[in-house]
């Protein structure tokens, strides 16, 4: 059998074919990599809906509330009871945020988009609903993740 | 001026090295930031808060009243519309509310669906029945749409086991 020697003092292999590789998969992952905000919570995990349908136009000033399992609600990052004082005056407070960014006329329409854990007692998602109400919302968006038929 | 001249060689040496520990790099972060987001949709409710201002509506929707009771995990334990209990699960639930309903879009208007569960149960099955409720999917020309049974979903006053 005959070695051939390939003795060199540096081996250069070719990089382009393996850099046109790593460009392509940067590029990939760049798009698919999005950076919108998403409020989503490790917390919280939303029961699934056949017909959750994303909402076809964004909402104006939504305020998300989330829900833990143990029915304790997440308020722009923090954790409260329900029934806390504390819960009570953020709500007072976000709503007359969103009545001042939407004007007088659209503060009925302002949403709340509700984000419950999936075993979150119900009757605590609906304390919360109640609390809301009296604060002046009405429109609530019961938050529900897509879900994928046989796939 | 002085031009500084250049040492001519035949191939121009490019240093790979820094560049593919940079892409590398790149790589790598772009990756660890991939995440699968799912995709997440809306049960749109209206829910006023003074009840007097449904007074405004010309015709009283009819009411159909839903109650979940719950097992003491939380898990759905029974069901029942209008008084008569469902067994077949939110698939018959669904099939009845199709019954009342209907198909045709024209008379969503005319039903309310109310909702009345246990404190305790989760609130996956709420959901659920929501769906079951609200309508279902139909392919049409390959296309998932909704056709819409009930629209109007209210909540009752949930019911405390125990005091």
């Amino acid at each position: 059998m005959r070695l051939q020697k390939q003795k060199k003092e540096d081996a250069e292999g070719d990089m382009t074919p393996m850099i046109d590789i790593v460009f392509q998969l940067i590029a990939f992952f760049m798009v698919l990599v999005n950076f919108t905000k998403v409020d989503a919570d490790d917390r919280v995990k939303l029961p699934s809906s056949a017909l959750a349908k994303p909402p076809e136009q964004k909402l104006k000033f939504p305020v998300t509330l989330q829900m833990t399992a143990d029915g304790m609600v997440i308020l722009g990052g923090d954790l409260m009871d329900v029934e806390s004082p504390d819960l009570d005056n953020r709500l007072i407070r976000e709503r007359r945020a969103a009545g001042e960014k939407v004007g007088p006329g659209g503060i009925d329409e302002v949403p709340v988009i509700i984000r419950a854990h999936e075993l979150a007692p119900t009757g605590k998602v609906q304390k919360l609903i109640t609390l809301c109400q009296s604060k002046g919302f009405q429109r609530f968006r019961l938050r529900a993740k897509e879900e994928t038929k046989g796939g | 001026m002085k031009v500084r001249k250049r040492d001519k060689t035949d191939k121009i040496e490019l240093q790979m090295t820094p560049m593919i520990d940079i892409v590398f790099q790149l790589l790598v972060f772009f990756i660890m930031t991939f995440n699968i987001v799912e995709v997440e949709g809306d049960f749109n409710i209206l829910m006023p808060g003074a009840p007097s201002t449904e007074t405004l509506t010309d015709v009283a929707p009819v009411k159909l009243p839903l109650r979940m009771t719950a097992d003491a995990q939380g898990n759905l334990a029974t069901m029942t519309l209008e008084g008569s209990p469902i067994t077949g699960g939110f698939d018959e639930l669904h099939q009845r509310i199709l019954g009342k309903v209907g198909e045709g879009s024209s008379s969503e208007g005319d039903y309310e669906v109310e909702i009345q569960c246990d404190f305790e149960l989760k609130y996956r099955f709420v959901i659920d029945a929501i769906t079951a409720v609200r309508g279902r999917l139909k392919k049409i020309d390959g296309e998932d749409e909704v056709i819409s049974l009930v629209e109007k979903i209210r909540f009752a006053q949930p019911v405390k086991k125990g005091g």
